[in-house]
Parts: structure tokens; C-alpha cells; sequence
């Protein structure tokens, strides 16, 4: 199973990242661009059987290690799709 | 006094705590590998900077897994001064001792520099034998200082005086020109509830001789040693 986890800074929280890219974007004319959030993109490959497992694992492990509450949350989806490719 | 300066792979100021400690007070002081799982008898915990485990995720976010971690939170919550500085600040957010969460410097930039830090508490072990106020001139050497937490928990720091160092100028007024990095409230370094677990981004220990360029980091030093006498 194959579970995707985006992790983002709280919309309440400033981001530097972000804001360094959006102004890198304006100064090369892209200035229909008016906000860019930077965040972290994992894959992760697990192997357990079943999609419900997939996604009770990617939560524990971005609850506990991918994501810092205080500042990030965190979204994730499970690829069914490449439980059926490889099942 | 014993001090116990934490290791984990990726400290880089181990060496600098251990050499202020010993060769400059004149304390016995012992390196503890985070794989270890007892402080042996020590009077004081040192969560010394660098980059644990390379940083790679987010800053001591792996780190506060290290077995030693166990006997660190046990040590803190049975009142003993516990200090983490730089990566040893972040760690004990990560595990909870301490709250609050760095996000990258404001400017993006890694910052390496002496700033002015003044001192806003002086009961804690490791300030007092500072006077409220006292301005230090200190380096910092960090990328992901910029301290935020949510309003509510800030409200909470500045209500109990929990606010232990704050970026000043030079004149102790503390300005936006005086943050390095855009620390909310100008945060250089809080403490818990009970006051003996403190984290900072500055770093005390490369200030403890003028050969470095400063010596005011001293006083966090002497503090802890007269607290411990």
C-alpha cells in the first residue's frame, strides 16, 4: 500500500519559504501570483494489507514524527490503485 | 557539580559545552551518548547545539526519540536545571519540555553572528546571578530560529515571566532591527513552569572567554554553578 502525506504550516503561521518564492516569482513577471505556501511531500510504502491499515499507520506516523502540531498539519491519501497494481 | 552534556550524531557544540564546563569553571563534566539510557550522577543536563540526525525532517525532531531522552524529560520533571541551547532548544520543543516550535529565519538566511541578547528573568539556574536587564552580546549560529508559538501560549510565557532572554540592541531596547530572526516578542529563550528546564538560541558557551570575541556568556555558567553550590 502506498499512502501520500502533505504536510503544510498552519495558515496561521508565517511562512519565510513561501514568501521568498512568491517574491522570486514576482520579480520574474509572474506577478498574477499572489501567495505561495511551501510544505513536504512524503510517499510512504507500507506494507500492510489493507487500505484501512494504511491509513491508520500514515496517521500514526505523521501524527507522531512527519508533522510538528505546533505549527503543521497534515493530510494524507491512500493509493488504492497501487494496491490493486500490486496485489 | 557534575554536568552531563548530551551527544547525539550530529552535535557540533558538545565539544564547546564540555569545554566551558571543565577547562573554564573548572566542573567535572561527562559526555552521555544519546544511546545511553542513564545520566550517571549528574547535577545538570546539557542539550548541547548542532544538527542531531542531520536535521533532515525538522530540527530535533528526531532527537527527542534518543533513548537518553527518557532520563532527560525524568531529570527535568524532578526539578533539576536542564539547558538546551540552539539544537538542544528545538529538541526540547519537539519532546514537549519546552513549548513552541522554530520556523526558518524571516529572511531565509543562516544567521552566524554575535547579537545582543538581554536578560529579562533572573530566577532561573542558569540567570541568577544576572540582573534583569544585564545585556549580553553573544553569538547565535542558526538557520531555523525564528520562535513561534500560537498567541495563547505566548500570552501564557509573558503572563508567568517565563520570556528568560530576549534580541536587544545594543542599548537593551528590544527592536525589530535587534531580531536576527524574526522571533515572535523578540524570543531568545523561555523556561518551563518550573523554571529549571531553559532552552536558547544564543550560545553561551562560545562566550565564556574573550579570545572568542565575548565573554558574557559567563554568567549563565556561573549561575548554574552557584545554584548547585
Amino acid at each position: 500500500m502506498r499512502a501520500r502525506v502533505f504536510v503544510t504550516l498552519k495558515p496561521s503561521v508565517f511562512d519565510p519559504q513561501g514568501r521568498t518564492i512568491v517574491e522570486a516569482l514576482h520579480s520574474l513577471g509572474h506577478t498574477e501570483v499572489g501567495d505561495v505556501r511551501q510544505g513536504k511531500y512524503f510517499e510512504l510504502d507500507l506494507n500492510v494489507e489493507s487500505a484501512a491499515a494504511a491509513e491508520a499507520l500514515a496517521t500514526e506516523v505523521s501524527q507522531q514524527v512527519l508533522a510538528n502540531p505546533v505549527i503543521e498539519s497534515f493530510r494524507l491519501e491512500v493509493d488504492s490503485e497501487s494496491k490493486a497494481g500490486r496485489s | 557539580m557534575n554536568f552531563a552534556v548530551v551527544v547525539f550524531p550530529g552535535s557540533n557544540c558538545d565539544h564547546d559545552a564540555y569545554h566551558a564546563v571543565k577547562h573554564v569553571f573548572g566542573q567535572s563534566a561527562e559526555f552521555v551518548w544519546h544511546k545511553e539510557t542513564s545520566l550517571g550522577d549528574a547535577d545538570v543536563v546539557i542539550l548541547p547545539g548542532g544538527f542531531s540526525h542531520g536535521d533532515y525532517l525538522r530540527t530535533g525532531a528526531i532527537a527527542r526519540f534518543s533513548p537518553i531522552m527518557a532520563s532527560v524529560r525524568a531529570f527535568a520533571e524532578a526539578g533539576k536545571p536542564v539547558i538546551g541551547i540552539c539544537n538542544g532548544f528545538q529538541i526540547l520543543m519537539e519532546c514537549g519540555l519546552l513549548p513552541g516550535a522554530m520556523l526558518r529565519n524571516r529572511d531565509v538566511q543562516f544567521h552566524c553572528e554575535h547579537v545582543g541578547v538581554r536578560i529579562e528573568q533572573a530566577d532561573t539556574p542558569f540567570t541568577g546571578k544576572a540582573s534583569v536587564g544585564q545585556m549580553l552580546r553573544i553569538p547565535i549560529a542558526h538557520g531555523e530560529g525564528n520562535y513561534f508559538a500560537p498567541p495563547e501560549v505566548i500570552a501564557e510565557l509573558e503572563a508567568h515571566r517565563r520570556v528568560i532572554f530576549r534580541y536587544a540592541s545594543a542599548d537593551g531596547e528590544v527592536t525589530d532591527a535587534a531580531n536576527p530572526n524574526g522571533s515572535v516578542h523578540n524570543i531568545a529563550g523561555i523556561c518551563n513552569e518550573g523554571r529549571n528546564v531553559v532552552g536558547l538560541m544564543p550560545h553561551p558557551e562560545r562566550a565564556v572567554e574573550l579570545v572568542t570575541g565575548s565573554a558574557d556568556g559567563r554568567v549563565v555558567f556561573e549561575s548554574v554553578i552557584q545554584h548547585g553550590v
